[in-house]
């Protein structure tokens, strides 16, 4: 480990011995081990560098060059319905837990008239009373030896959101976690974790969103881990809208039980250095998983989607549509992993990766990575780079829309195609408007206006 | 309304229209006939402001304004409609949408109030039952899983819901079944009128025995080489190109 890293090893080691003092015996048993371990690792490794063959396209020095301090617990007060009002999803049905710097806030948040058999608690308090779903699944999927991220999360571990559904639950109630960070001091990070457990033959539709205080400097970890039981469906949506100097990291750990749903999209529209990582885990037959992204980035932005899909038992589909919009001198990076393990035979695995550049500086580097070990499969792959069609442009101006509205109507078609897939109409309502204020003038603004 | 003079054009330095002489005014109905490769979609893509032909000289005065100085929007916002030979598909922009928006550049161009949703509907449904759409293909994204008839005729909609001035029909009738040229040919009859002038280009005669034009020219290597009424069109029907072609070299 080079000088540098050390001091930033050296950093995290000292915020979290601070931060163990403040627990004050608020220790949460379970996780308490874990922390403890999950420091010790991070120790060890710091944060990724370009060697590491995960990390070859994502640069963590401007991350390590930051002593981001832990956020606090007093910020909360001071965040109004009004400040976060535009994230806020506009259906009566919808709950909402706000989390403000990490933690969680009641006085924005509305959890009343939950179903039935549908629990939702804050983490702190969940791993307080020591829930025993909790305590049988924090950390089984996100192992910190892993991922330098999950396991600098896991040190740090202390507030997020549980949800559990029962057995034979079917909640049409979505649960729409707002994490909104404010502008501290010195730069802040945050560590949320979410974990959820769905029954058999239940349904739960969970909806992240991401957002903070326009230019703030700031830095988000989070770390989710969601198992789906038995003939079970879970749609679930990650919307990124940091601020655009604001770091993000989401580690997203999926396992699908037996004949199980899941319809995942993770929307990034913001963030300065943004990495998502989804790895989702067949563990029955005959699960179902897809996997959409849609990526918005311009200016100096980074925007890293890399996900992993572990075929690890037979007849399970998986499907993959991830889309990128890159400006300016923005740069783009999709990682697809698809494992097909040697008993996962009559697997059907999709992966469709696009790119629209809007500039001639923009990048992308785009990957698949298929690891087949069965014969009797169906693997596909594509990936596509390219600029807007200058026949459509063409067509849109021939009738008496400017080139500007032209590239705005074209592009907007281009992100809409995965939004569409978004089953919440509420979420789809907000992800346009999102949408279109960094839409302007035929090209993607730095920031959402 | 349209004045040509002299025009040269062409792709990545090949000529392709070699001094295009042509006058236009309203209330006509010209009919630009020739061979394969003669230049008829290079002349209506230089008029409509197609990027990838390069005028080399020679001007086009549309309404008295140079013509070739004016962006494709401009064009369009000032009366031009081009009927696509191939009309282009948009996946994820439904026609609505698209229609409306290109109405509503127009219409605020020329100092008129934009149409609400409401009013464009009503203005939809009217136009329609010029081309015998199906109302459902509107909401479908532009021209995508359309027919080759239903695109054509989702062209000469969109004319009739632009309401243009001078309309040049790029081979329209190519590709079309004889139901389908005629309900194209009524939808261009019913618009036409002696405001506006229409350029119909084609390869056949037949589409203008449901159009009656008041001129046929013949374009061969890219100029005009012959012009005349409409019995022009008949005779090249019954005699072919050659003949005409002789005349190009004789020139």
């Amino acid at each position: 480990m080079s000088g540098e890293a050390q001091n930033i090893t050296e950093w995290y080691r000292s915020q979290y011995e601070e931060f163990e003092r403040g627990l004050n015996g608020d220790a949460g048993g379970a996780a308490q081990g874990l922390r403890k371990k999950a420091i010790a690792q991070f120790a060890t490794t710091g944060f990724p560098t370009s060697h590491d063959e995960e990390w070859r396209f994502t640069n963590t020095a401007a991350l390590a060059r930051v002593n981001f301090v832990l956020a606090g617990r007093e910020s909360s007060q001071r965040v109004t319905l009004e400040t976060i009002g535009p994230y806020i999803l506009q259906d009566e049905i919808i709950r909402r837990a706000v989390f403000v710097d990490g933690r969680f806030a009641p006085h924005l948040s509305l959890l009343d008239g939950l179903p039935d058999g549908v629990t939702v608690r804050p983490l702190a308090d969940a791993l307080r009373k020591q829930h025993p779903v909790v305590l049988a699944h924090l950390g089984q999927m996100a192992r910190v030896e892993q991922n330098p991220f999950t396991a600098l999360q896991s040190a740090f571990l202390h507030d997020g959101l549980f949800v559990h559904i029962a057995d034979g639950v079917e909640s049409d109630v979505p649960i729409h976690l707002l994490f909104f960070a404010t502008e501290g001091a010195k730069p802040q990070a945050m560590h949320p974790r979410i974990l959820a457990v769905t029954g058999k033959r239940s349904r739960l539709t969970l909806i992240e969103t991401y957002c903070g205080v326009a230019d703030a400097s700031y830095f988000t970890n989070v770390v989710s881990e969601v198992t789906v039981g038995e003939e079970s469906t879970l749609f679930h949506d990650i919307v990124q809208v940091e601020s655009r100097h604001a770091f993000h990291n989401g580690s997203h750990y999926l396992t699908q039980g037996r004949s199980s749903t899941v319809v995942a999209n993770a929307l990034t529209l913001g963030g300065g250095w943004v990495r998502n990582t989804v790895h989702a885990t067949f563990t029955g037959e005959g699960g179902e998983c897809t996997l959409n992204g849609l990526s918005l980035a311009a200016g100096e932005q980074l925007v890293d989607n890399h996900t992993v899909i572990d075929h690890a038992v037979p007849r399970c589909a998986s499907h993959e549509l991830y889309k990128s919009i890159l400006d300016g001198r923005a740069r783009g990076v999709f990682n697809g992993k698809i494992f097909v393990r040697q008993d996962a035979q009559k697997t059907d695995a999709r992966q469709t990766n696009k790119t629209l550049l809007l500039s001639d500086e923009a990048t992308i580097d785009t990957k698949p990575q298929l690891e087949i070990f069965a014969d009797d499969v169906k693997c596909t792959h594509g990936a596509t780079v390219g600029q807007l069609d200058e026949d459509q442009v063409f067509y849109l101006r021939a009738r008496g829309i400017d080139l500007q509205a032209a590239r705005d109507i074209l592009t907007f078609a281009f992100a809409g195609d995965v939004i569409d897939r978004v089953h919440v109409p509420a979420l789809r309502a907000t992800l346009d408007s999102l949408l279109r204020a960094r839409l302007q003038q035929g090209r993607i603004t730095a920031t959402l206006s | 309304m349209l004045y040509i003079k002299d025009l040269h054009a062409g792709v990545n330095g090949n000529e392709i229209l070699t001094g295009v002489n042509l006058r236009v005014n309203a209330g006509e109905v010209h009919a630009i006939m020739g061979p394969n490769g003669s230049g008829k979609s290079t002349l209506a893509g230089v008029l409509a402001g197609r990027e990838t032909y390069h005028v080399t000289a020679g001007e086009v005065l549309y309404q008295g304004q140079n013509l070739l100085e004016m962006d494709p929007e401009e064009r369009a916002r000032e009366g031009l409609f081009l009927a696509f030979q191939y009309p282009v598909e948009i996946p994820g922009v439904s026609n609505m949408y698209f229609l409306k928006a290109a109405l509503n550049a127009i219409r605020k161009h020329r100092g008129l109030e934009e149409l609400d949703a409401v009013e464009f509907l009503q203005l939809v449904k009217q136009k329609l039952k010029i081309v015998d759409l199906d109302a459902e293909l509107l909401n479908r994204p532009v021209n995508e899983g359309f027919s080759g008839g239903e695109k054509k005729r989702n062209e000469i909609f969109q004319m009739a819901v632009l309401d243009p001035k001078l309309a040049i029909m790029d081979e329209t009738d190519s590709g079309l079944d004889i139901d389908a040229l005629r309900i194209v040919a009524e939808g261009v009859n019913r618009i036409r009128s002696k405001d506006n002038a229409i350029i119909v280009v084609t390869h056949y005669q037949r589409l203008l025995n449901y159009i009656e034009p008041d001129f046929v020219h013949v374009l061969v290597d890219g100029r005009i080489v012959k012009s005349g009424g409409k019995e022009l069109a008949l005779e090249l029907e019954e005699r072919g190109y050659d003949w005409v072609k002789e005349l190009s070299i004789d020139n």
